[in-house]
């Protein structure tokens, strides 16, 4: 299968990546490349094959679900790349004016 | 002192020998004179001094109350979660990140006692087979500085080979803890999926990851394992089995049925010196007395392309946490939100990882889900059906580790396909969830090491154990 760069643009946007015009370049190889590889699975017949989902052997063990601290408000903000205690900050997301 | 036992170092401890000091200062010595290996991101070398005090006073005071890991000295790879320690997964993304938590098999090991020393470098985001793709540049193999060590664990393997601690933890996902073991000549292990908890382990993928051990001495990396197996109310995959005795049941006369995967051996890309060295250790197992059972593996044109649709899909899931927001890099002087997501990503991660994010997101995208996505779940569902049906006739499953020797640092094929190829005898066992073993070969005519990897049924580590102690036995 051949990756354009209209795919390569959407991929993008959906990754949340903004690649150069030289990555892009890379990938669109690089990808097709893969592809040409991965596409060796469809020469296997899977007519009603149950897909295999999940490894682990019991599903959806789950604890009791009791509300606990097991963090303060610092150390929860401690790696928060831009902070005005107790909140994070990020650019301005609502516009008024508009 | 790289090669001794635990037991063997808590029986000088027992006498006044040794302090653990002295073991702590000689492993930091080590570190020191292999700095340009490049194996650790971070040392905590203060730290571990002052644990070694501490706990050569507890001794004194009471040593009845040792932990079972006394006098180790572990290494844990930059994924790994330490509380209020660095981590980075060996990207610029998560440069100066401190951990909230120490991960699960962290804690299990400090409550026995043993030192944490620092942590190793590693592919970024463990996305990688040579150790090249770390933020940091590549560590070096010690038998050769000039080749790789294999990768992801690529450091925590050379932690162990160049003697700067007894155990290094490592992650697996597709014979991240495995390739780089038999690379360096010591052993490596991926316990079965579930085994150890994932809680604190930076995510790749996470229906294959799995925390993986790298060591000299069989005994002690039972130990390791038996210390830190076992339910979890942090992680909902972990198995609630008991955890097994792995380290007071060895048993090297225990006589199995191991499987020979001739579709492995014969592989068009196997190296002949490494064919006949694995050979050659199955021939030693024969004459101890063990049966061994010819195999064939259909699936095995498959098992890379399944592996490298489902990872990469998890992958594109897993890292869209790092948006640049709430921790991790973040891009300056951006005004909208959009664009800070994009830039903090594309600045932060290298281009392997991007590679594999974007795969990840085609292969999960609309139109391209049923085809790509499903179709691997269901040939993944093949190849179990395929290696249960093997396990029904033999008790453990021989084939080699790695198809040939490392390579050159910066050799590597441009075309990533070929690197994502060689992956083939590894991605099987993560495929599964089963657990492997890969035990050195020693060094063939280039002076370089391969290894021997042994596979058993899901949580019947123990097999992989006797054969591994067997093997060191004869050596």
């Amino acid at each position: 299968m051949e990756i354009n760069d209209e795919l390569i643009n959407k991929l993008e946007n959906l990754a949340k990546l903004s690649l150069s015009p030289e990555e892009k370049e890379i990938m669109k190889k690089d990808l097709t490349n893969i592809l040409g590889m991965i596409d060796k699975i469809k020469e296997v017949d899977t007519t009603g094959v149950e897909p295999l989902r999940y490894i682990n052997q019991d599903v959806n063990v789950l604890r009791d679900d009791e509300a606990r601290n097991e963090m303060t408000n610092e150390e929860a903000l401690k790696n928060a790349p831009s902070v005005q205690e107790p909140y994070i900050t990020v650019p301005k997301v609502i516009d008024l004016k508009k | 002192m790289e090669n001794q036992s635990l037991k063997e170092i808590q029986l000088q401890l027992s006498r006044g020998k040794i302090s653990v000091l002295e073991i702590v200062a000689n492993y930091l010595k080590k570190i020191e004179s292999t700095k340009d290996l490049n194996i650790y991101v971070n040392v905590f070398k203060d730290e571990a001094i002052e644990k070694a005090k501490a706990l050569d006073q507890k001794y004194k005071d009471t040593p009845e109350q040792m932990g079972r890991l006394f006098g180790m000295v572990i290494s844990i790879k930059d994924v790994i979660c330490y509380k209020d320690h660095p981590v980075t997964a060996a990207s610029k993304m998560l440069s100066g990140f401190e951990s909230m938590y120490s991960s699960t098999a962290v804690e299990r090991l400090l409550k026995e006692d043993a030192i944490i020393i620092g942590t190793t470098n590693c592919d970024e985001f463990a996305m990688g087979s040579s150790n090249e793709h770390s933020y940091y540049g590549p560590t070096k193999n010690a038998d050769a500085p000039e080749y790789i060590p294999g990768g992801s664990s690529g450091g925590a393997a050379v932690s162990v080979q160049a003697g700067t601690c007894s155990i290094a933890l490592g992650s697996d996902t597709g014979g991240s803890v495995r390739q780089p073991a038999s690379f360096c000549n010591v052993i490596g292990m991926k316990p079965t999926y579930g085994r150890i908890s994932r809680h604190g382990l930076i995510a790749y993928a996470s229906s294959f990851d799995q925390i993986g051990l790298i060591g000299t001495v069989t005994e002690d990396m039972a130990l390791v394992l038996e210390v830190i197996s076992g339910s979890d109310e942090y992680d909902s995959t972990v198995s609630r089995n008991p955890v097994p005795g792995f380290y007071q049941n060895i048993d090297i006369d225990q006589k199995m049925k191991v499987g020979v995967l001739n579709s492995f051996f014969e592989h068009s890309r196997m190296n002949a010196e490494i064919k006949i060295k694995s050979k050659a250790v199955l021939e030693s197992l024969q004459e101890a007395g063990h049966e061994l059972v010819p195999l064939d593996f259909k699936s095995i044109d498959y098992l890379v392309p399944c592996y490298y649709v489902l990872t990469t899909a998890e992958a594109s899931s897993n890292l869209s946490r790092y948006d640049g927001v709430k921790y991790g890099h973040r891009a300056q002087n951006i005004t909208d939100l959009e664009s800070l997501y994009k830039r903090s990503r594309t600045e932060g991660f290298g281009m392997e990882v991007k590679r594999r994010i974007m795969l990840g997101t085609f292969v999960l995208s609309s139109g391209y889900y049923d085809a790509y996505f499903e179709k691997a779940q269901k040939i993944r569902k093949i190849v179990k059906d395929e290696i249960d049906g093997l396990f029904s006739k033999v008790d453990v499953i021989a084939l080699p580790t790695s198809m040939d020797y490392p390579w050159r640092i910066g050799d590597e094929n441009q075309d990533p396909v070929s690197v994502y190829l060689s992956d083939v005898f590894t991605v099987i066992a993560n495929l599964c969830g089963i657990p492997a073993l890969s035990y050195p070969l020693g060094y063939g005519s280039e002076n370089m090491s391969s290894g021997i990897q042994l596979m058993s049924n899901s949580f019947e580590e123990h097999h992989l154990f006797n054969l591994s102690a067997l093997l060191q036995n004869m050596a």
